[in-house]
């Protein structure tokens, strides 16, 4: 049976995040520089240069793109062929905490109650997968909480239906107006059960920004959304325009008769992610 | 581009509109979540603050840990909205401006007015952008609260826009 040590997880973690805090992926980089370019409001237009120039620092002096690194989430997929040797999880915890650490990120973890910092940025959070084959595969997604604070979910009812859907999304967005740093990428979770239902939202946001959904009619459902929500006019960091929304990505799973479960996750422009195959 | 040097005047404050790009330079204090709940409960005790309100500028905003080499690490703005219950006082005890981003509450808004004060936004997510235009960095107070601490920083030309002025035009209110 394939073996992979503790230690290998540890490392693989680590690199991710080292290099996901810094920097948005690719595509919202180029999705952003794009929305400059069609931008119709004076402010906002200015904001986008800033970004722009922003990323150009950061990569210039290895500063994180922004302040908030994020809480830190971790998808695993574990081959069901393969075994670990040690403590996966805290293989992963410890990963988290040297990236944090070795980066000089920002250690934004703290008690719910007694608001004591944990001093360390762990615990991350975790969720595992099993699936067939023998490898293992991680995502990591440091996850700023301007953008998590403006999410939320309904248990709406079988008869709301795809309007009930479609107003719901546009609602959180018009609730959460400049706050979440827009251009945001939105994630949406259609049916499961409540908790399945957020999750679903989360993992929309790994995709890569500018991806087409495989699902023809969540396609459309996706451009369309898109649209309406930049129709709003609220804007790049809420200072009007066309580029609140860089995109919207949406995952469904089937649900109980009673019920119309649907999650909205905001994520901010610093879309951070990134993966390792072991 | 307008070019503003902290203290302000309140000519100046008052010559700015809501929407203006400006270029700030001066001092500032960080002050996030959890130092305004400290300072709250400092005012309400009666204690002695850490730093003159009177006149001064706050920016929500905790930065990353120092790194090697560089004067301040990223340093964006924070949410202001979740200082909503803290601002009005602030303003009222004299704080001149603050720097943050997003929306903010109509009470924010009338302790604006009413002081002839004036709210900037940054640009949220911009923090090494940001932290590229600090000159200087001091260590105020609150040093256990880690990135929450409070720290007086210097600014050479940060890029803000006006986000209320002080006649209460909002930037989020002209779309």
């Amino acid at each position: 049976m394939r073996t992979i040590s503790g230690e290998a997880v540890t490392q693989a973690v680590r690199q991710l995040f080292l290099s996901a805090c810094r920097m948005p992926e690719r595509g919202a980089l180029a999705a952003i520089e794009s929305a400059l370019d069609k931008e119709t409001s004076a402010p906002a237009k200015e904001a986008l240069r800033q970004l722009v120039e922003n990323a150009r620092i950061a990569r210039q002096t290895g500063m994180p793109y922004c302040q908030d690194t994020g809480m830190a989430v971790v998808f695993v997929e574990l081959g069901q062929d393969m075994r670990i040797e040690g403590n996966l999880s805290e293989a992963i915890q410890e990963g988290v905490r040297r990236a944090y650490e070795e980066g000089y990120f920002r250690k934004s973890v703290r008690d719910p109650l007694t608001g004591q910092n944990t001093g360390d940025n762990t615990p991350a959070v975790i969720h595992y997968d099993v699936v067939p084959g023998d490898k293992l595969r991680i995502f990591a997604a440091p996850k700023g909480f301007g953008s998590e604070n403006m999410s939320r979910i309904a248990m709406l009812k079988p008869s709301d239906g795809l309007n009930g859907i479609r107003q719901f999304i546009l609602d959180s967005v018009r609730i959460a107006d400049g706050s979440p740093c827009p251009p945001v990428v939105l994630g949406v979770g259609i049916g499961g059960t409540f908790e399945l239902c957020a999750l679903l939202a989360k993992k929309q946001l790994l995709r890569p920004v500018g991806s087409v959904n495989e699902d023809e009619a969540l396609a459309r459902m996706e451009r369309e959304l898109k649209d309406d929500i930049n129709a709003l006019g609220i804007g790049a960091l809420g200072l009007g325009g066309p580029n609140y929304c860089l995109a919207v990505h949406i995952a469904k799973y089937p649900t109980h008769i009673a019920g119309l479960p649907v999650a909205v996750n905001f994520q901010c422009h610093a879309a951070r992610h990134g993966s390792v195959t072991l | 581009m307008i070019e503003l040097y902290a203290p302000m005047t309140q000519d100046m404050i008052n010559s700015l509109k809501v929407g203006q790009s400006v270029m700030l330079s001066g001092d500032v204090y960080t002050a996030r979540d959890a130092a305004h709940a400290r300072i709250a409960d400092m005012l309400q005790k009666g204690e002695p603050l850490p730093f003159e309100l009177s006149g001064c500028g706050i920016y929500y905003a905790g930065p990353c840990p120092d790194m090697p080499g560089r004067i301040i690490n990223s340093v964006g703005p924070t949410t202001s909205s979740r200082m909503n219950a803290y601002a009005p006082l602030l303003y009222d005890l004299g704080v001149q401006f603050v720097i943050g981003k997003g929306p903010v509450s109509g009470e924010v808004r009338n302790a604006i007015v009413r002081n002839g004060a004036v709210y900037f936004a940054a640009v949220g997510g911009a923090g090494a952008l940001i932290a590229s235009c600090v000159t200087a960095v001091e260590d105020i107070a609150f040093p256990d609260l880690g990135p929450e601490a409070v720290r007086r920083i210097t600014f050479s030309r940060v890029p803000l826009i006006v986000a209320i002025d002080r006649y209460g035009g909002c930037v989020y209110d002209n779309r």
